[in-house]
């Protein structure tokens, strides 16, 4: 009689999984309804609800997930994780394969039979190892045949004990918990500090860090970046604001670098590009180059200078163009800056170009009509453009009821605007206004 | 044993008020409280990290010796799936209630309730509290929306106004102002009762009524400035600027609304409301903590034995309008109650 060892339980697992096997297959049968999807969504796609519901194409998938466990009795741990891989692989490709078509067909309840046909696709070709595609799995199991093993059958002990039994994961679920525990990829991710819960809202990137294999596609681009200089403590940073650099095809990311040290910038500053803008490796070599060029041509920079704006602000080379010609044009008519005074202000402040265009132009109005300061000294500290509206306005207030607001740097007690806006609230009061922190917050009170 | 975030979230649920800052909508102030609340709450250190064990074999030189034991190891690893960088903060959101509302023109007391005192916040908002405002308004011009930000339609001179004409057609707004509180709180004006809480000055409208104005005051003349004082009940900012328009009307001449300031909203003042550098969670908490032992110090105060209970026990509800804590018993009872955990 089959009696199991008393702290091995991982049996009552095997059993189970061949009865959801089962009664899988007599339910998805007749189940018709395909479940709809919302692609805002989260990991592998749809929630059901019942669990009974599946979708017939997931049926295939599933029975082939949990197919190698019921035929092996011995596996050593790397093939079943590999075979792991390779169901959830083929799953989520299957069932990536069944989501666009649900949207083409629209509400008909057609089964994706056709959509079997499409597995030979380049993409899947890729990532499914050992070469063995769906179809091939999908003959080789006959839903006649008897299994081999019974589930009542007695086995030893050492059989028992060595017998890897597989995780019962989720076919579909709405967050990256379910396999994170299995997942050699997002455990390792993880220790890198890349945040899931945010990447798992995008849609599709849950199923796509998923299907990543660690050692062949994500080590590699990690020991890219740690070459390029890319600090280990921003790894996680970069990632979680870009998972696709880790599908970004190697050769293009090295082509990307080469063509930005041809440009000559130096190594630490394409590594700090890299590092501050985590897209700017998914960007092509003939857009990266459009961009300099816009740059010097407009502003009218020297080739250094350019460099150096674009390596204080990299996300200029990811960026729509549009904002910043509509920011330039502003400050050339709207503001009457002249050609120099535009290029001196974007090259301490490279920010100005991506600003938000209201609030640029409340700031100038305030400073330039409220505050009577000429254009000169505005692009002697263009730090203002920079601040808040809503702290120049109460610091010039507090200043003028005090009689200090005086800015012209001719005249005595001048205040310099660089320490307007960029001094902590403390320092403003004690060295520019003489007043205590209480007397500026009562003043706050009252405006 | 709550988590240290959901004790966080306790601490700051409660009333406080805020002082808005005019030029912005109230409910991007709304949101950027929520926010920063939401940064304090999780910025408390997580729940210890789980772990779950999980069985590993032997090696098989050491059981291929002959042995029948069955050797497993127990290992204790970590269970990722509670991991915060897979599980996220613990609040993603709060409910952060605002009170009496205030238009993005004008500026001050704006009373808000976190989470289960958004139910005393309820109450507040429907009871008959009192607000103070400071109006200041300028002479001569008359705009189409009553501020000065508005399209410019009229100029007059107003050379003619002196303190004592203003203050005469104050008097008579006033005046027409106490009638109509007189008419909508449905009291038998030939009583006693009636009497007596008209001269306290408790006289409240029962049920629904426009805008009323309790009080009226001229702080500061200066033509073309001056400054009014209102205490008003149902009204809107904007019937503010109105009231500043026919005050000008009434002097022959015109006037707009340069600033709307609310100095009170019912027992909360200017004096402890929250500029925005202290829109953080440790001054809220510090904020609700406050406001919760003035709330007990003057319901001990004006719980006094030996109060009739007539039919005027509603009328007993309001305080006077003259201590800064205006407002009703109920509402002493409701604030200080299990809704918002005092």
């Amino acid at each position: 009689m089959y009696r199991p060892p008393s702290h091995v339980t991982m049996s009552c697992v095997f059993i189970t999984d061949i009865y959801m096997a089962l009664t899988c297959i007599q339910h998805c049968q007749r189940c018709t309804s395909l479940l709809r999807s919302r692609s805002v969504g989260i990991t592998t796609l749809q929630y059901s609800t019942d669990a009974q519901h599946w979708p017939a194409a997931l049926w295939n998938s599933f029975i082939v997930r949990v197919l190698p466990s019921v035929l092996q009795r011995s596996p050593n741990p790397s093939q079943t994780r590999q075979r792991w891989n390779l169901g959830v692989r083929s799953y989520c490709e299957s069932h990536a394969k069944v989501q666009p078509s649900q949207t083409k067909h629209g509400n008909t309840d057609e089964l994706p039979e056709t959509d079997m046909v499409s597995y030979q696709n380049p993409v899947s070709h890729q990532l499914i190892d050992g070469g063995m595609l769906l179809k091939e799995w999908q003959t080789a199991f006959d839903l006649d045949d008897a299994p081999g093993h019974s589930a009542l059958e007695e086995i030893s002990h050492e059989e028992a004990v060595h017998m890897n039994i597989p995780a019962a994961l989720p076919p579909v679920s709405i967050s990256l918990k379910d396999y994170v525990n299995e997942s050699e990829t997002l455990g390792k991710l993880i220790q890198l500090g890349v945040q899931l819960w945010k990447l798992e809202q995008r849609p599709n990137v849950g199923s796509m860090l998923l299907r990543l294999d660690f050692q062949t596609d994500v080590t590699p681009r990690l020991v890219f970046l740690k070459q390029l200089g890319v600090d280990d403590s921003r790894l996680g940073y970069l990632i979680s604001h870009n998972p696709f650099i880790l599908t970004e095809s190697l050769e293009n990311l090295q082509a990307r670098v080469a063509y930005l040290r041809s440009k000559k910038f130096s190594a630490e500053s394409v590594a700090s590009m890299v590092s501050r803008a985590p897209y700017l490796l998914n960007f092509s070599v003939k857009r990266m180059d459009n961009r300099l060029g816009f740059y010097q041509q407009q502003l009218g920079l020297s080739a250094q200078k350019t460099r150096d704006v674009v390596a204080r602000l990299p996300r200029l080379l990811c960026g729509s163009l549009e904002t910043v010609k509509e920011n330039l044009k502003i400050c050339k008519l709207e503001m009457g800056f002249r050609e120099n005074e535009l290029q001196h202000i974007v090259t301490v402040i490279p920010k100005v170009l991506t600003a938000n265009k209201r609030k640029l132009t409340q700031i100038f109005d305030y400073i330039h009509n409220t505050m009577n300061i000429p254009h000169d000294l505005i692009v002697k500290f263009p730090q203002v453009l920079n601040a808040k509206y809503l702290r120049i306005k109460e610091r010039h207030l507090f200043l003028q009821y005090l009689d200090k607001a005086q800015y012209d740097p001719a005249k005595p007690n001048y205040i310099c605007l660089d320490k307007l806006v960029s001094l902590p609230d403390e320092a403003f009061c004690t060295e520019v206004a003489s007043a205590t922190l209480k007397d500026f917050e009562l003043f706050q009170k009252t405006m | 044993m709550a988590r240290a975030s959901v004790r966080v979230f306790h601490k700051l649920e409660g009333l406080f008020s805020i002082y808005k800052p005019p030029g912005v909508h109230w409910k991007l102030v709304r949101d950027t409280i929520e926010t920063n609340l939401l940064k304090g709450i999780n910025a408390a250190p997580p729940p210890a990290p789980r772990q779950r064990v999980q069985f590993l074999a032997e090696p098989t030189s050491v059981v291929a010796e002959g042995s029948n034991e069955l050797t497993l190891s127990a290992a204790s690893v970590p269970a990722l799936a509670h991991h915060p960088l897979v599980s996220g903060p613990e609040f993603l959101h709060i409910g952060v209630g605002v009170g009496h509302r205030l238009d993005v023109f004008s500026s001050g007391v704006l009373v808000l309730g976190v989470g289960q005192s958004n139910k005393a916040l309820t109450d507040l908002y429907r009871s008959h509290v009192t607000r103070d405002y400071t109006l200041e308004g300028e002479l001569g011009m008359a705009t189409d929306n009553f501020s000065h930000t508005g399209r410019l339609i009229e100029r007059t001179t107003y050379d003619h106004i002196t303190r004592d004409k203003l203050e005469r057609v104050l008097a008579m707004m006033q005046g027409s102002n106490q009638k109509a509180l007189l008419t909508y709180s449905k009291v038998d004006m030939s009583t006693q009762g009636a009497y007596e809480l008209a001269v306290k000055g408790e006289l409240r409208p029962d049920g629904k009524s426009p805008p009323i104005m309790t009080g009226l005051r001229l702080l500061h003349f200066q033509p073309p400035h001056f400054t009014l004082e209102v205490q008003c009940l149902n009204e809107t900012q904007r019937y503010l600027c109105r009231i500043l328009h026919e005050v000008g009307l009434e002097l022959r001449s015109t006037a707009v609304c340069k600033g709307v300031r609310r100095t009170r909203d019912g027992p909360f003042t200017i004096q402890h409301a929250l500029t925005h550098q202290h829109w953080t969670s440790t001054d809220v908490i510090q904020a609700i903590r406050q406001y919760r032992s003035s709330r007990k110090a003057s319901k001990a105060k004006h719980t006094q034995p030996g109060k009739d209970t007539g039919t005027a026990s509603q009328r007993q509800e309001m305080a006077e309008e003259a201590a800064v804590t205006g407002d009703s018993h109920r509402l002493h009872s409701v604030l200080t109650s299990k809704a918002f955990g005092s």
